[in-house]
């Protein structure tokens, strides 16, 4: 559970870095793209999991949008 | 073996550079030199050795000992070759009957007053005084003993590393030079005057009370036996010397070990070492005891449980039972349980090995380096902009510096032989502008001033970075030339777009970083328009929740102003470890091959497959907190961590140390049973850096040779034990030398194909890029007329602050960071005398809020985050700001990353070490995690202490 939490806030703290970008669609590829390059497979499965139960309201809105692309 | 020439030519005055050359005649033969080239320095080129004692061609001449006279014909007198310039026509004369009685004149009145016990002195075989004597032709002293003289002077034996002999002194003043120009500490006087004058440290203060930093340059310029190495005195004169780099920070050092068979007398910085320039530091220079020391283990060991008592077996035994515990492990809990991590001590053929062991034989790619916990930040920031992952300049360049920016960095301690050469370029007359939360010694150094100190908070390095942005684009200091040419102009539009808002102006930000606009805007206009500017910045930039966004908005700022890509100038990252920059380009992360490729690019992964003859994952692993993560969870069973000390370097000790309990087989390779290695199951012995062959890279992407100058102390080299551990797991790496790994590193990694240990013996060190596309020793200056990635890439950096904010509870911010003596965990330098320079990690404060809470230097105080508490010792200090304590973390006891907690860079996982919310009080007792570590401690190193010797384990639980 606590990792699951962790896991949030990390994706937040991309989406964090990512949202100041003036084009979101172009922000939120690239954010998916830095999931995909840097997170281990347990890792990404595990954010997935955890919003197909849990939702995605914790996330900010651009990496929403990025874990869209992830599925 | 590769020996050197135990004695350098010393040509008595420095090298001049000078587009003009003149020509003149030195002892009836033509010379031509550099124009402001010394007489003294032409007579060497011609083959000529004039007599000389205060010279010496690391420092600036200085003419006293009158010893170097010359006679020039059409000049009156006898003029000294130190001081004297090489003119065009001039006819010199080095040796006539009336020099020769001059300088025996002047020999004579210095020995004199000089011992007369050359056959028992320390320094026999090795002393100017000496041979000038048998220079000049010195026959007879006229003048006896009975007059007055020194030779009753008490010897100062205060520092642990050197000597002082007033009685052999002959005031030449080399020290009193060196530790100015050399080192910029300016701890030594000439105090007295005439016959009475004496060199003296401080205000007549004994060595280890005054200033000095023991760096040694006044030892290493001393003609005579009065600044002397212990260890020579201890055991004679060397006799002979190896080449081989300093494996302590990120500076690389050239050394040459002076040896005694295998003992290592001395280790001398190497005068033709480009990293150094003939120049040490206290941890390079002296403190490499530890290779040596007692509580080295020796022999492999294994257990089945960490409370069970160690059992000593043989290689073979620990080995294969280290193989079968990892492949039970894999059968067990699935391919991905297993990794392995490599340390930025070892070389870049071990951490090579390393990352070919993992994703060759353990088939995932979950293998890291400690550079996760301090640049991998760099790597990505710089990646992302400029493409690649390294500083642009030499250390060299400094010298072409009209403004110096330091951020998060403190290199007097950290990196302090680029400092002192940093120092020297600052007395010249270079800027200095520094952003640090703490007064660091740069900002108000002997004969140093930072004409800008941002005392920013810990925590807003991005808002300072956007504020200088903000002033150099609304005040149109901009390159818009450079910018055009070299940079996109896309990515451009939105930066200034981004950083033109009011939100990014100093003004706005200053509630947030506590600096005021004023000087923010005073230190832009100073980094764009004062000339070439150089950044050079550390972990206090990368070690953040931000430590990526900052390290961009660097690059930004240098793109914005030019400031890439010519000398004087650029973005360099002050790399913390000897090899951090190394163990990077091999591949160490878990989403690239080595030469920064990532492990989804098919060509890379196909050209490694083919020569590894297996096939590669295309997906990244784990990093070392998501390891931690994962252990916690139950699907990351088995570690091999090659000479790293996770335990007390990674934030969140107690998290740490949980992971470890819950993993099923702990490999720990390493020179201490060191704190990871309390909670291993497999213990192998490492070798020292004086026992193996290989390279270090340094941050100027400078790879020099470490050279064997012993055998291993426990029968082999850590990369040999590595290529045993693949074998046993089934995987073949047939090296017979560390220089083949490098020949398949180079046949793999297109910016090292131009690297082998044959070049890199012939020239010293080459730097990557080194391939047939640069010059024969590589790449000195990066991004010259283009980036690495084609255009540079300008990229937004929204400030957000760090989720670590004060509170009530916790209403301190607690930063970390490193004293020059002490290295990292500690784990050599405790083991040495270094610990008389620092023998506690301290809770700095400043005096308000020392005063708020009740503490007095020496009081012991807890500290406590949300991750754990600990008691240190305090020290009230100016040096800090208030509201912020700081603390060093080389003494496991301390706890200090019981304190830290996992918050992380966003990009990288880079853990936020510098800024952690912790709550301070004075306290009499020690914490409750101290006290445990104390009983877990001792049991330890009692379980290692009555270790069985014998019959091994059979694998399986
Ligand atoms: S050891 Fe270094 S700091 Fe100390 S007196 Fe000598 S030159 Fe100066
Ligand atoms: S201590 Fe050595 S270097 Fe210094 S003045 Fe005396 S002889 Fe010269
Ligand atoms: S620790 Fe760094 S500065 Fe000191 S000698 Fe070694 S490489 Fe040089
Ligand atoms: S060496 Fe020239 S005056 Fe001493």
């Amino acid at each position: 559970m606590e990792h699951n939490n962790n896991l949030i806030k990390m994706a937040n703290d991309i989406g964090a870095f990512f949202e100041a970008m003036p084009d979101q669609q172009q922000a939120a590829k690239d954010a998916a793209s830095h999931i995909q390059k840097f997170w281990e497979s347990r890792m990404q499965k595990a954010l997935l999991a955890y919003i197909k139960t849990d939702g995605d309201g914790q996330l900010k809105p651009v990496m929403r949008e990025a874990i869209k692309s992830l599925n | 073996m590769d020996t050197i020439s135990l004695h350098d030519t010393d040509f008595g005055t420095p090298l001049r550079t000078s587009e003009t050359e003149v020509t003149l005649t030195i002892d009836g033969f033509e010379v031509t030199v550099p124009a402001g080239t010394s007489l003294m320095r032409a007579a060497m080129d011609a083959g000529t050795q004039i007599p000389k004692l205060c010279a010496t061609d690391s420092l600036e001449p200085f003419g006293s000992c009158r010893l170097c006279l010359v006679e020039i014909e059409g000049r009156k007198g006898y003029p000294a070759s130190c001081t004297t310039p090489a003119e065009a026509g001039m006819v010199v004369r080095t040796q006539s009957p009336k020099l020769a009685e001059l300088r025996r004149g002047v020999m004579e009145l210095y020995i004199s007053d000089h011992p007369l016990d050359c056959l028992t002195c320390s320094a026999n075989g090795d002393c100017e005084l000496q041979d000038m004597a048998g220079a000049v032709g010195l026959r007879e002293v006229r003048y006896g003993f009975e007059g007055k003289n020194h030779l009753a002077a008490v010897k100062d034996t205060s520092n642990p590393y050197f000597t002082y002999d007033a009685s052999k002194c002959i005031v030449c003043n080399r020290c009193v030079r060196a530790c100015e120009e050399t080192q910029g500490t300016f701890a030594l006087t000439i105090s007295g005057r005439g016959f009475g004058s004496r060199v003296s440290a401080g205000e007549s203060q004994q060595f280890m009370e005054s200033e000095c930093v023991s760096c040694g340059a006044c030892v290493n310029a001393c003609p005579t036996a009065t600044l002397m190495e212990k260890t020579v005195i201890d055991a004679g004169q060397p006799d002979h010397s190896v080449l081989t780099t300093c494996a302590y920070c990120g500076v690389g050092c050239s050394f040459k070990a002076d040896m005694k068979g295998s003992e290592v007398v001395r280790m001398t910085p190497w005068k033709d070492g480009k990293a150094n320039e003939g120049h040490a530091c206290i941890k390079g220079r002296f403190a490499w005891g530890y290779a040596t020391h007692k509580e080295r283990m020796l022999n492999p060991m294994i257990r089945k449980s960490i409370s069970d008592p160690w059992q000593e077996v043989s290689w073979d035994e620990a080995i294969n039972y280290a193989a079968s515990e990892l492949r039970r492990i894999q059968t067990k809990y699935g391919t991905d349980s297993i990794g392995g991590i490599t340390s930025s001590r070892c070389t870049n053929e071990e951490t090579y090995l390393v990352q070919k062991l993992v994703r060759a034989t353990f088939h995932n790619n979950n293998t890291d380096t400690c550079a996760r916990v301090c640049h991998s930040p760099t790597g990505y920031g710089l990646g992302q902009t400029y493409g690649t992952s390294a500083g642009t300049q030499t250390f060299k360049s400094v010298e072409h510096a009209d403004v110096i920016l330091v951020m998060g960095a403190n290199p007097t301690d950290a990196h302090p032989v680029f400092s002192s050469r940093m120092k020297r370029r600052l007395r010249e007359g270079a800027k200095l502008i520094v952003i640090d939360p703490r007064a660091i010694e740069l900002v108000n150094g002997p004969h140093v001033k930072a004409d800008y100190h941002l005392q920013l908070r810990p925590g807003t390095n991005v808002a300072i970075v956007s504020a200088l942005a903000h002033v150099i684009v609304t005040e149109g200091l901009l390159d818009e030339k450079f910018i055009s040419e070299r940079c996109d102009t896309e990515a451009f539009n939105s930066w200034r777009e981004f950083v033109a808002r009011t939100e990014n102006s100093p003004e706005a930000l200053e509630i947030s970083t506590g600096v005021s606009a004023e000087l923010v805007r005073g230190a832009a206009r100073l980094y764009a328009t004062g000339g070439n500017a150089a950044i050079y910045y550390g972990l206090g930039v990368t070690e953040h929740s931000q430590g990526s966004t900052a390290v961009i908005g660097i690059a930004n700022l240098a793109m914005a102003t030019g400031n890439i890509g010519k000398e004087g100038a650029g973005v360099n990252p002050l790399r913390g470890q000897n090899n951090v920059q190394g163990a990077c380009d091999m591949g160490s992360f878990p989403h690239e091959l080595p030469g920064y490729r990532h492990v989804s690019d098919n060509a890379t992964r196909n050209l490694f497959e083919k020569a590894w003859g297996v096939t590669l994952r295309a997906d990244p692993g784990l990093r070392i907190p998501n390891m931690f993560d994962a252990a916690l969870e139950g699907s990351f069973m088995g570690i091999y961590c090659q000479g790293e000390d996770i335990v007390q370097s990674d934030p969140n000790t107690q998290h740490v140390t949980a992971a470890l309990s819950a993993m099923e087989c702990v490999v720990v390779q390493d020179l201490f049973l060191n704190e990871t290695a309390k909670y291993a199951h497999v213990f192998l012995p490492g070798a020292s850096f004086l026992e193996k062959d290989g390279t270090f890279t340094n941050a100027e992407r400078r790879i020099s040779r470490v050279r064997k100058v012993m055998a291993p102390k426990a029968g082999l080299a850590d990369w040999e034990v590595t290529v045993k551990l693949a074998k046993a797991m089934g995987y073949d790496m047939p090296y017979n030398h560390p220089s083949e790994i490098m020949d398949e590193i180079a046949s793999l990694t297109p910016t090292f194909k131009g690297v082998n240990y044959e070049k890199i013996d012939r020239l010293g060190s080459v730097q990557w890029p080194c391939n047939d596309e640069t010059e024969e020793a590589g790449t000195a200056l990066m991004h010259i007329d283009h980036f690495v990635r084609g255009k540079g890439r300008f990229i937004i950096t929204q400030y957000v602050p760090t989720d670590e904010k004060v509170t009530k509870r916790f209403p301190l911010i607690l930063t970390t960071g490193r004293i020059l003596s002490q290295y990292n965990v500690g784990a050599q330098t405790r083991r040495t005398e270094n610990v008389r320079f620092h023998d506690e990690d301290r809770l700095e404060l400043h005096p308000h809020d020392a005063e708020e809470l009740g503490i007095q230097t020496d009081d012991w105080v807890g500290v406590s985050s949300r991750a754990g508490e600990t008691v240190l010792r305090a020290r009230v200090t100016e040096r800090m700001q208030p509201g912020v304590v700081y603390t060093t973390f080389h003494f496991p006891e301390s706890g200090a990353n019981v304190i830290t907690t996992d918050n992380s860079d966003w990009a990288t996982n880079c853990p936020e070490y510098k800024v952690t919310a912790v709550k301070v009080v004075k306290v009499m007792q020690p914490s409750k995690w101290q006290e445990e570590y104390k009983t877990f401690n001792d049991n330890q190193i009692h379980l290692a202490t009555d270790r069985v010797i014998g019959a091994a384990l059979s694998a399986g639980k």
